[in-house]
């Protein structure tokens, strides 16, 4: 995307004309929550004012508007992760949930004690606690792989650590620290050698990457709204639907049933079985607006945006002394860069950043097992998206230019 | 001056001493952990009491500068001071955080007060304290006198029992 590309796009966004601490707010917290376009602003808004009602149920005309949209809806979501038949998405509240679900509804049923679940030290805490509890209820076990020398999951021990006892192997497909890509497609032929189903936590890929389901090899996608620029409080997880239709329920209710008697009961079709109560029927349809923005600007091009912006920063920070960054240079490396000023907590530096308009994250970012492979507590983080300019890299890294030298004093040993 | 510098002025002022309670008192009489889980923080706290008074403060932990200094501020304020008036401190510290004023006995704590304007950093702020109060609710005052004025020493050993755990 040029300049004027991206100029435009801002124009979208009505938030980036926010000011904060009397500066220009500068965004650099989009892996955390990204800014939604009036787009979607303005489908959730319609659907509000014009079109709500309960879904699947009325036989009068708002609710079969709600319907007709909220399944729309989910076809936009299937159309996006290019996996055709749209019974395999299941709307949840955000990756989390969508994790949780193919941890109870797959694994309480399917795993037996002794059992392997395989997963990566880089993984987000969404991706780890719901088979810590899985692991916990069933006496199965989780095994870790680790980083290689340079940032990235050593793919070599990944398809080793896969055995007879693997049930489950669950990975990310961009990281939400390192920013990288992971090629994800030996992986899956690897699960699957086993009978193992393959999970794939795409919170960080939706809004940065092309995706297909089918190319990767995928049995679960998990991905949230607001980080695609939609709104919070829906997600979405695919499953492929002949494996999702041999799932039991996950959560009892409304809407998931076929027929209740007061003593028993018998459940819906997917993906219906997997939504009981009324849904987050705006949310969702906010999230199909957030898709068709993002299909029409196009992944490929917020991709090369991202990468670009990343290796622009990477080159500025590494000319500053004191200042370290994380995770792999190379082709695969998104806009997502976790730093730290030596000497200096990056709760600190995040302050400081903030008196400056700049938002940036710091912490463990939910990935405390990847943050001790790194041998931190805690990283700042920048992250970028298809809104974010050159020009407020170059702010960023001044302003963290500027931090070492009012910190400097915090740096020398008491 | 911005929120910023006159929050980071007292930290950095705050850093340069901060060695005086560094450490871990063994044994102690209160032992306790303070975690911030959003961000990471740790702490540990070990008190000595003495008659009703907190007559030794050690700290150790990793975190931002606002979460050390606080503690450093805060095992300076209360070593000697009677339960009574940590307990009346712990509950000034937390309205002047809050943005609910500046009381007298505050003294050098009142250096803190600038996080109130920086509202991501209060918790940073409060780590010690909470730390303080849940050690102090480990080895209640109140059970103690109580019990050696029945002459119950069951209770007292009851009492005290998480200390030493």
């Amino acid at each position: 995307m040029t300049d004027h590309d991206v100029a435009r796009l801002r124009r979208d966004f009505p938030i980036l004309e926010r000011r904060v601490n009397d500066r220009p707010l500068v965004y650099l917290d989009s892996a955390a929550s990204a800014q939604a376009p009036r787009q979607v602003l303005e489908a959730v808004d319609r659907y509000r004012r014009h079109h709500h009602a309960n879904v699947h149920r009325g036989a009068h005309t708002l609710s079969a508007e709600a319907t007709e949209m909220y399944e729309g809806a989910r076809a936009r979501v299937a159309r996006f992760l290019r996996a055709g038949d749209p019974r395999g998405v299941v709307f949840t509240r955000n990756a989390t949930e969508a994790i949780n679900l193919v941890a109870h509804a797959y694994g309480r049923h399917r795993l037996r004690e002794g059992d392997e679940i395989v997963v990566t030290v880089a993984e987000h805490h969404a991706n780890l606690v719901p088979w810590h509890l899985l692991a916990a209820e069933r006496g199965a076990i989780v095994r870790g792989v680790p980083l290689g020398a340079d940032f990235r999951v050593d793919h070599d021990a990944l398809t080793a650590a896969i055995g007879e006892r693997t049930k489950i192997v669950a990975t990310y497909h961009v990281s939400n620290v390192l920013g990288n890509l992971q090629p994800l497609r030996a992986v899956a032929d690897a699960a699957h050698a086993v009978g193992a189903l393959f999970v794939v936590d795409g919170a960080q890929a939706a809004p940065h990457v092309p995706i297909d389901v089918a190319a990767l090899g995928a049995d679960a996608y998990a991905f949230s709204g607001h980080k695609v620029g939609g709104p919070t409080g829906i997600g979405a997880l695919w499953m492929r639907p002949e494996v999702l239709e041999t799932l039991p329920p996950f959560l009892g209710g409304g809407e998931m049933i076929r027929r209740v008697e007061v003593d028993r009961s018998t459940y819906a079709d997917i993906p219906m079985r997997f939504e009981a109560g009324t849904p987050a029927i705006a949310e969702a349809i906010g999230l199909a607006a957030a898709l068709d923005y993002l299909d029409d600007v196009g992944l490929e091009a917020i991709w090369e945006h991202d990468r670009a912006l990343a290796r622009y920063a990477l080159a500025r920070l590494a000319e500053l002394d004191g200042v370290t960054t994380y995770g792999p240079v190379g082709p695969d490396r998104g806009g997502i860069v976790p730093f730290n000023v030596d000497g200096v907590h990056p709760h600190d530096v995040a302050s400081f950043l903030d008196a400056e308009g700049i938002a940036v994250r710091a912490g463990h970012h939910c990935a405390q097992p990847l943050m001790r492979a790194l041998g931190v507590d805690a990283t700042a983080r920048a992250s970028f998206w298809l809104y974010t300019t050159e020009a407020e890299v170059d702010a960023f890294v001044d302003a963290v230019t500027r931090s070492r030298a009012f910190f400097a004093p915090l740096t020398v040993a008491p | 001056m911005t929120a910023l510098a006159q929050m980071y002025q007292a930290a950095i002022l705050e850093h340069a001493r901060r060695t005086r309670h560094r450490g871990v008192l063994d044994p102690a009489d209160a032992r306790q952990e303070g975690v911030n889980p959003s961000c990471g923080d740790e702490l540990l706290l070990t008190l000595r009491f003495g008659d009703d008074t907190v007559s030794e403060v050690r700290y150790e932990g990793k975190g931002c500068a606002i979460s050390q200094a606080s503690a450093s501020l805060m095992a300076e304020a209360i070593e000697g001071l009677g339960r009574d008036e940590v307990e009346a401190l712990i509950g000034h510290v937390k309205a002047m955080i809050h943005g609910e004023g500046l009381h007298p006995d505050l003294g050098e704590l009142a250096v803190l007060e600038g996080v109130r304007r920086l509202p991501a950093r209060v918790k940073c702020a409060a780590l010690a304290w909470t730390t303080l109060e849940a050690a102090l609710r480990t080895h209640p005052a109140a059970d103690r006198s109580a019990a050696e004025a029945d002459g119950e020493a069951g209770a007292d050993a009851g009492a005290r029992e998480p200390d030493g755990a």
